[in-house]
């Protein structure tokens, strides 16, 4: 009962705040609510049981990934907002119409996968997962099988480091 | 009421992911289509954890933490492209970034 009505709040304020990043006219408010739908993200990670993604999500999401699109936002100060071009209309109707279709398609893949017995799902989930703590268990996993796409991925940060030092300089 | 099952995950993951694809594909500044593209991926995490914790397997969230460190890297990368080019042309309408458009 209780968790149904957490889930269901959180949802509402999750796509609520998602209708006015795409809806809202200044940009700045757009990263504000861009915050709070991560921020109720987290909530959602925490009632899976994923705390230590949650924990990540507000770290790195809504402590450091918005920090650096307020920093943006703030640099390139618009006048005049791209969002006056004249075929507006046009574009939204077809992005609109591009998205139902794509609703569709998923919920034709739920509506799907729901009418068929799930027998190998739930053996799989006999055996148990929390017999220490949730970030033990993804640190375990990170360090051991997953060791080689775990360097991979600082490679990558570091790459991405490097390259934006390098695009946002002046003159190379 | 009914218990939370992971199809309410999914559905939920579904329409942030709807919503995602709603504004890249009306909008036209870029920083605004770059927030839409970090709201699709994080309705993708939301697929990811709900299946690790239906399937009691952790594997899910160490996926989805590797998808947090490539949004981090697309956005470093993709705002410093932003700035190079808001330096060049001073404007952020896609509609006007054709300058390697065939």
């Amino acid at each position: 009962m209780f968790e149904s009505i957490l889930f269901y709040t959180l949802a509402a304020f999750i796509l609520g705040f998602g209708v006015l990043v795409v809806t809202a006219r200044n940009t700045v408010h757009c990263v504000v609510f861009l915050v709070a739908n991560f921020l109720c993200v987290a909530m959602i990670y925490v009632m899976l049981g994923a705390e230590f993604l949650a924990i990540i999500q507000v770290l790195v999401y809504a402590g450091g990934i918005v920090v650096l699109y307020l920093f943006v936002v703030m640099l390139v100060n618009l006048k005049r907002g791209p969002d006056a071009a004249p075929d507006r209309r046009r574009q939204s109707r077809v992005g609109f119409v591009l998205a139902a279709v794509m609703l569709a398609e998923i919920s034709a893949i739920l509506v799907y996968s729901a009418a068929r017995p799930a027998s190998a799902v739930a053996a799989a989930a006999a055996t148990p997962l929390q017999t220490v703590g949730n970030t033990e268990v993804v640190g375990m996993l990170l360090y051991t099988d997953y060791l080689i796409p775990f360097e991979v991925a600082s490679m990558l940060l570091l790459v991405a480091m490097i390259g934006a030092i390098l695009l946002a300089k002046k003159e190379i | 009421m009914t218990p939370i099952t992971p199809y309410h995950y999914l559905v939920l993951s579904a329409a942030l992911f709807m919503l995602g694809v709603i504004g890249v594909m009306t909008r036209r500044n870029i920083i605004i289509i770059f927030m839409s593209i970090e709201l699709m991926l994080n309705a993708v995490n939301i697929n990811l954890a709900a299946f690790s914790q239906q399937l009691h397997n952790a594997v899910g969230q160490v996926f989805a933490i590797f998808v947090v460190a490539v949004a981090a890297a697309e956005a470093a990368i993709g705002l410093g492209i932003i700035l190079a080019f808001y330096r060049n042309k001073e404007t952020l309408n896609i509609d006007e970034m054709n300058i390697l458009r065939w």
